[in-house]
């Protein structure tokens, strides 16, 4: 299986999350420069955190027309595999390949701490190597991660299992003290109707080694793997 | 033309911006301010035959660019109407 991390100007974790894929997954993986429209034969595509064009006008609006995000977009639309996270969701927001937005945290503060996500849905291709009801524990870094879309559309995406994470206290309850970003209904990550798909405001890149506070986040690489063989 | 477009956080959506400065307005004294509200002020010019042409034009760059429809609306003033 190949990746393809997704470097835009303003990425700030595009380096992390190759270190992640290639040397601690042992994946092949490539760097793909926003202004390419190949995706060098890419089945799984990673669009990484930062800030984007400077979070210009709103987060990853500017971004979401760079040239490599119509063959993503097509290559998302065709069934392949894309994998966001921070402003990589924000991104697959704006392109609409995910439902919803994020906006301003509740707080109004930039937040940057480890926070704990619950697996809701553990029957999709990020996901199936972890337990349902799973506890993780992730860092998140983000100013702009509340997660809102309309009532009727929150409705249908649990009826159709698309929330996968949500923000939990230690124990696994779900509580607006759980809650860093004031995010509906505790949202931390969702997935497309067609589940190839998945944002989440967590990073995994940065949760893949014990040394560096935990490796809780290997099991949506795993499972990633598991999922091509 | 010129062209001046206000983008607004949608009713209903959070606006913790606008929440923070009303609660700021009330402290220094202004308890008649409510319903406070933070968007975006955008202006720009467009080379268009008419004005019902430019507002078609400014139209979809709101809905493409400008304003995101899921949290927020927009709207627009094209000078000399």
């Amino acid at each position: 299986m190949k990746w393809g991390v997704v470097r835009f100007p303003g990425s700030l974790d595009d380096s992390d999350a190759l270190y992640a894929i290639s040397e601690v997954m042992g994946e092949a993986a490539t760097m793909l420069w926003h202004k390419d429209e190949s995706l060098q034969g890419a089945d799984c595509l990673f669009l990484p955190g930062g800030f984007s064009y400077g979070d210009y006008l709103r987060t990853g609006a500017i971004a979401r027309f760079s040239p490599i995000m119509k063959s993503v977009i097509k290559f998302a639309n065709d069934g392949g595999l894309v994998f966001g996270t921070c402003n990589g969701f924000q991104i697959l927001c704006e392109a609409h390949l995910l439902p919803g937005a994020l906006t301003r945290n509740k707080s109004l503060s930039f937040i940057c701490e480890r926070v704990n996500v619950r697996i809701e849905n553990a029957h999709t291709r990020f996901t199936s190597a972890a337990k349902p009801g799973q506890v993780l524990r992730l860092p998140i870094k983000h100013g702009e991660g509340c997660y809102v879309a309309p009532e009727e559309e929150l409705r249908q995406m649990e009826e159709r299992g698309q929330v996968i994470l949500r923000y939990v206290d230690a124990d696994g309850r779900e509580s607006d003290a759980a809650n860093p970003n004031g995010s509906m209904r505790n949202i931390a990550g969702i997935c497309n109707e067609r589940f190839n798909v998945f944002g989440l405001m967590p990073h995994p890149e940065h949760a893949v080694e014990k040394m560096l506070g935990g490796d809780d986040a290997r099991v949506f690489f795993q499972s990633i793997i598991e999922s091509a063989r | 033309m010129q062209v001046k477009v206000f983008v607004t956080p949608r009713k209903g959506i959070l606006d913790p911006q606008g929440r923070t400065i009303e609660s700021s307005l009330k402290s220094l004294g202004f308890a008649n301010a409510s319903n406070v509200k933070v968007g975006k002020y955008i202006t720009l010019d467009i080379d268009a035959k008419s004005t019902v042409a430019a507002r078609d034009e400014i139209k979809k760059m709101c809905e493409q660019l400008l304003a995101n429809l899921v949290i927020e609306d927009y709207r627009f003033e094209v000078e000399g109407e």
